[in-house]
């Protein structure tokens, strides 16, 4: 069945997962890939793990592809006359929070409930001085579901957490718009490139792996590293596109180009090899130059077990960490094909040219 | 103007229909100074129910209704059409456009926003640079509106032009005992007056305005109220319910409406001195019909009994207000119950209405009889 990629990205954005809360994306992204995969199971934290088996004769070298499937939002840390406070889960600047439509995913009665709700800015009449004109800190914030105050009391307690609920809409030119394209955007490139591996010959196993727990500090991956123990990686996570307000270093037009980190948690020899295969397929890539870190996966897998080469590479995405983030649909498939083509060109003794100068 | 003689009958409900009609009003791209959207709705749904239907020069839909009793009072009912919002105002390129606010918006309600634009409800987003690219610094200053742009998305084939207006994304959505929806200011009033104009009583000629840019400064009221040329005037809007906790718990002393006590009643805004008798009138028809309502308190804020009580020679006008919360941003939440109330309390007042009531002389405003 040929992958409805739009489709597909939707249905990602359109469900909840958490950092550490990844249940119901984990299970969307296991419909997807399992029948693409040879195994699938989950990991000790949550990371979801499909293994395609490659032709080539044992011991089979393996590699590791790493797409974190957690979700930046908020969590709930009191009650107060009906309202929610809370606080972030991941990097939430709390500009934005203000007027964003939420779900909270109430736990506190026998039947979990997903509640409509809102985040919501206190009118300055209830707010300190310094809440009147700046901006608002999370601590000031409310969350309403609109429900009356006993009912919230019945259903919500401290700890359910509250995903965004922008619901995902279509741009011009093929881009799509919606919150947590970070990264799910990325797992699509994966079951893009598992797609196209499907319909290829490839020696190598290839563990492909949706992470959990990226956005509190590159958790999952790191556990799915050691667990996998690949001969190399390849972490894919948004990066910085050209936007209003302020790109990245890199300023990617958005639907053009394919990122590769470059910097510190890449390994230069796969770093290369990836270029050249860019080059023979007439991939159209650039360096997404990463001075210290990219902040990705890349960052734990690098130094799991006894240190393990990455690659990395990247979707340029506008907006990140905003319920309304965009990216081109052009730029998951040319990464996934990237990744497949990289892939379905490996020999078995490819570890032999990854190399220190 | 015997209790007995007024009719219950009149129930009003939010089923399927109506929650369709409300749903389409405020989904609507409805933007002060180009409200062609609700217009077209109120003159569709109004068609078979009108006397007499004018679009005056302003944009305003000017119904009349009339009734069959004698010596009927002519009671203007204002609801106004428009929203908030923005103007396209420049197209940089790329899928990215600068953009004005119409009307009263917080600027920290616009970032991080699903907006659509113009006639074809074009789908584009406010964005924002990601937390990653800004220092602590910048994180303690507001994001102004030109720092802001719509994006609807790269590669240049949108319909969006400059001079487009356009608002927030977000679909109306039922939660619970509430509603949740962008524009309840004011296409609630615009939903209650449909329904009154096709149920009006038969005791009143019942003139219905549905005002443009009220959110600029109640300029359609002006017009409409001068060419109804009214005996009485109502204005039926949205106010705030700030009815939310204090930061440290003092308790809330400035709620101005709480959502679940019925409809707000104005005894003065910032633009109008309710008329007395028509307050007393209002709270004696919603005690008579055991209607929950509650005063508003007095303060800023107006509607569009500020323009229509300094008409002509003078008209008697008082507002009545949905209560909300969170006015003018994605989206303001009210009861259901509390939007039903209201529509039943202006039924049962014009039931009772005679001319009679402005000949009193009211020494309270209050509940007291």
């Amino acid at each position: 069945m040929k992958l409805d990629l739009k489709q597909h990205i939707k249905e990602m954005i359109s469900a909840p997962g958490l950092s550490g809360y990844e249940a119901p994306i984990r299970e969307i992204i296991r419909a997807a890939w399992q029948p693409l995969a040879d195994e699938i199971r989950v990991n000790n934290l949550g990371s979801l793990q499909a293994i395609k088996r490659g032709e080539g004769t044992q011991p089979r070298p393996s590699v590791m592809i790493a797409a974190h499937m957690d979700a930046i939002g908020l969590m709930v840390t009191g009650i107060d006359d009906g309202f929610l406070r809370f606080m972030q889960v991941g990097g939430v600047d709390p500009r934005i929070l203000p007027g964003q439509m939420v779900t909270v995913h109430a736990t506190n009665s026998d039947v979990a409930r997903d509640l409509p709700a809102m985040v919501v800015m206190p009118p300055a009449a209830l707010l300190p001085k310094d809440g009147k004109s700046g901006p608002l800190p999370q601590k000031y914030l409310l969350v309403d579901t609109g429900l009356l105050p006993d009912e919230v009391k019945k259903l919500v307690r401290v700890g359910d957490v509250i995903s965004f609920a922008t619901e995902p809409m279509e741009l011009c030119s093929d881009t799509i718009s919606g919150h947590t394209l970070d990264n799910r955007a990325s797992v699509a490139a994966v079951t893009v490139a598992l797609e196209m591996l499907s319909k290829r010959k490839h020696l190598w196993d290839v563990m492909a792996v949706a992470t959990s727990q990226e956005e509190v500090g590159a958790i999952g991956a790191q556990a799915d590293a050691f667990a996998i123990k690949p001969d190399f990686a390849i972490v894919i996570d948004v990066t910085f596109a050209k936007a209003p307000g302020g790109a990245g270093i890199g300023n990617f037009e958005m639907g053009k180009v394919t990122p590769l980190t470059w910097g510190s948690c890449n390994h230069p020899a796969l770093h290369k090899a990836m270029l050249e295969t860019a080059e023979e397929y007439e991939i159209n890539v650039a360096k997404d130059l990463a001075p210290t870190g990219s902040g990705t996966d890349a960052w734990s897998v690098q130094v799991a077990e006894a240190g393990i080469p990455v690659v990395e590479l990247g979707i340029p995405l506008r907006y990140m960490h905003t319920p309304v983030e965009v990216v081109s649909l052009k730029d998951v498939r040319r990464a996934g094909r990237l990744m497949a083509e990289f892939i379905a060109n490996l020999p078995l003794d490819f570890m032999k040219t990854v190399i220190w100068e | 103007m015997a209790k007995t003689e007024v009719s219950t009958k009149f129930n009003p409900r939010l089923g399927k229909k109506e929650l369709d009609l409300l749903t389409r009003l405020c989904n609507a791209v409805s933007v002060s100074g180009d409200e062609q959207e609700v217009r077209a709705i109120v003159l569709e749904e109004l068609r078979d129910f009108a006397d007499f239907t004018k679009v005056d020069a302003m944009g305003n839909v000017l119904v009349r209704r009339e009734g069959t009793g004698k010596d009927r009072v002519r009671v203007m009912i204002a609801a106004h059409m428009d929203e908030v919002g923005f103007m396209i105002v420049k197209d940089e390129g790329d899928g990215v456009f600068e953009f004005r606010v119409i009307g009263g918006v917080d600027p920290r309600q616009l970032v991080g926003k699903p907006v659509i634009i113009g006639r074809d409800h074009v789908p584009g987003v406010i964005g924002a640079k990601a937390i990653h690219l800004t220092t602590p610094e910048e994180r303690k200053q507001v994001l102004k509106v030109d720092q802001l742009r719509i994006d609807v998305g790269p590669g240049g084939d949108s319909k969006v032009k400059v001079g487009d207006r356009a608002t927030f994304a977000t679909k109306l959505a039922v939660l619970g005992p509430s509603i949740r929806s962008k524009a309840l200011d004011d296409r609630l009033g615009v939903f209650n007056l449909i329904q009154l104009v096709k149920q009006a009583p038969e005791n009143v000629d019942l003139l219905a305005a549905f005002t443009v840019q009220e959110e600029l400064g109640l300029r359609g009221a002006k017009t409409a109220a001068y060419g109804f040329d009214p005996e009485i005037g109502i204005a039926m809007d949205s106010t705030p319910a700030n009815d939310l906790p204090h930061y440290d718990g003092l308790p809330n002393t400035s709620h101005n409406t709480r959502l679940g006590d019925g409809p707000a009643i104005y005894i003065m805004d910032r633009g109008t001195i309710g008329d007395q008798r028509l307050i007393k009138w209002l709270t004696e028809s919603a005690e008579a019909e055991k209607i929950p309502w509650q005063f508003r308190q007095p303060g800023m804020g107006g509607t569009d009994a500020g323009e229509i009580h300094k008409t002509r020679a003078g008209v008697p006008s008082v507002s009545v207000s949905v209560p909300q919360r969170y006015l003018h941003s994605a989206a303001g939440l009210i009861r259901i119950e509390d939007e039903l109330n209201t529509l039943k309390l202006i039924h049962t007042a014009l039931k009772r209405l005679d001319r009679s009531i402005l000949n009193r002389q009211e020494k309270s405003n209050g509940k007291e009889k």
